[in-house]
């Protein structure tokens, strides 16, 4: 999940990954760097995405480099987009790429299984994320802060994990701003 | 998040050319949003008014809330000839056994006979319903009996196929103890929520409160719904 706020984005996932009915992780991390204030979150298959996430990360690297200066969330964007409409036959990936750049501020752009790209201020992505469609188009309002943020975003996917078999495990947040990125882990306790 | 996925995606991509709908073949079902919900007293039900044969809505107000007996409702998801069929032969039984007894029906013998007919003939049925009603024993009372032919009681249920997207909502906003009008509310806010995120619900948004006075029906048109954020 990731929700826009005014300065950045705040973005979130369970920590579970199965095969089968087995928990093989238990304590994933799905939200993945692809540069310094741009983050994706992964979901559909665990092979495709870290695939993907790893290609873009050196394509925007390279980008950024050459640019000479830190690259635009909606360029990473269009990199997953490329990647994942060209091979949508092969490919289970389902994205969001969330992050903080100059020219706009905190964006979330959301790559779903089949490849389109589009933009939205708050998305919810993976299996678990049909239980909480009703709960995010109820509580989400435009303009909450930064810890409004956190908390809708703890609360749903907390609902979301009761409620789906793969997904559980801890709440792992992230905030992305023009001051980086701060990690937040929230237990079971 | 699956570390192997099967094959038969590729399937879907493959299908061929939905220009041109065949919903002629297809057959008629009741890809619904059902609740009810339980309150001193009462119970409070509530349904979509959508009827698909495939992409076409064969009934844009179709009444999914059925009455069985004076007191007791059931809310109708699946197959509509299937639900119609049991709700149909319940309906009578329960209506004998009525009589029989010269006192009202208990909403748990409702709920055990539909439980009976969908765990017997599982294998051929396809039906979701929730039975919700009062009676004198126990007031109101909420029994869902889902696919399969499972019976639990439970305080608040939701059914269908635009059930998956409310269980966060139900989830979170319900509270123990809330009057009839709090479950009125909730339950119109859940159905619409329900209805604007599933293609299979829609319409209006049938509700009943059902109580020892008996029956008010009340039907929210689409644009009265409660509305919310849409991204």
């Amino acid at each position: 999940m990731a929700v826009e706020f005014d300065g950045g984005v705040v973005i979130g996932a369970d920590s579970r990954t199965t095969t089968g009915a087995y928990v093989a992780n238990r304590v994933t991390d799905k939200l993945t760097p692809i540069h310094h204030s741009i983050f994706c979150c992964r979901s559909g298959s665990a092979a495709d995405t870290q695939a993907i996430a790893d290609a873009v990360t050196y394509q925007l690297g390279f980008h950024g480099i050459e640019l000479n200066e830190p690259p635009l969330v909606q360029t990473a964007a269009n990199l997953f987009r490329e990647m994942c409409y060209r091979y949508r036959e092969e490919l289970m990936a389902g994205i969001i790429v969330a992050g903080w750049d100059r020219r706009r501020g905190g964006q979330v752009y959301t790559v779903p299984v089949g490849g389109m790209l589009t933009r939205q201020p708050v998305c919810v992505g993976g299996s678990g994320s049909s239980y909480i469609y009703g709960f995010v188009d109820s509580s989400y309002r435009a303009g909450m802060s930064k810890d409004d943020c956190l908390q809708f975003t703890a609360q749903a996917l907390s609902l979301a994990m009761e409620r789906d078999g793969s997904s559980g495990g801890v709440v792992r947040l992230a905030v992305i701003s023009e001051n980086g990125v701060e990690r937040h882990v929230i237990t079971g306790k | 998040m699956a570390a192997y996925i099967a094959q038969n995606r590729v399937e879907m991509f493959s299908r061929s050319n939905d220009m041109v709908p065949n919903w002629e073949n297809q057959e008629v079902s009741t890809g619904t949003t059902i609740m009810a919900v339980e309150f001193d007293g009462g119970v409070v039900i509530g349904a979509d008014s959508r009827t698909t044969t495939g992409a076409y809505i064969a009934n844009r107000v179709t009444d999914k809330l059925t009455p069985i007996h004076d007191h007791i409702f059931c809310c109708r998801s699946g197959s509509a000839a299937d639900t119609q069929a049991i709700a149909d032969a319940v309906s009578y039984q329960l209506g004998f056994h009525s009589i029989e007894l010269d006192e009202p029906p208990l909403v748990q013998t409702a709920a055990n006979l539909f439980k009976q007919m969908c765990y017997r003939y599982r294998e051929e049925l396809m039906a979701g319903i929730i039975v919700a009603g009062w009676d004198k024993r126990r007031g109101g009372q909420v029994y869902t009996v889902p696919m399969g032919g499972m019976l639990v009681r439970q305080p608040v249920s939701v059914g269908g196929s635009g059930s998956s997207y409310i269980y966060g909502f139900v989830d979170s906003n319900y509270r123990t103890g809330m009057t009839k009008e709090e479950c009125l509310r909730f339950t119109a806010e859940a159905l619409a929520l329900a209805m604007e995120r599933d293609g299979s619900s829609g319409g209006v948004a049938r509700l009943a409160a059902i109580t020892e006075a008996g029956l008010e029906r009340t039907v929210i048109l689409g644009n009265q719904l409660p509305t919310f954020f849409n991204a």
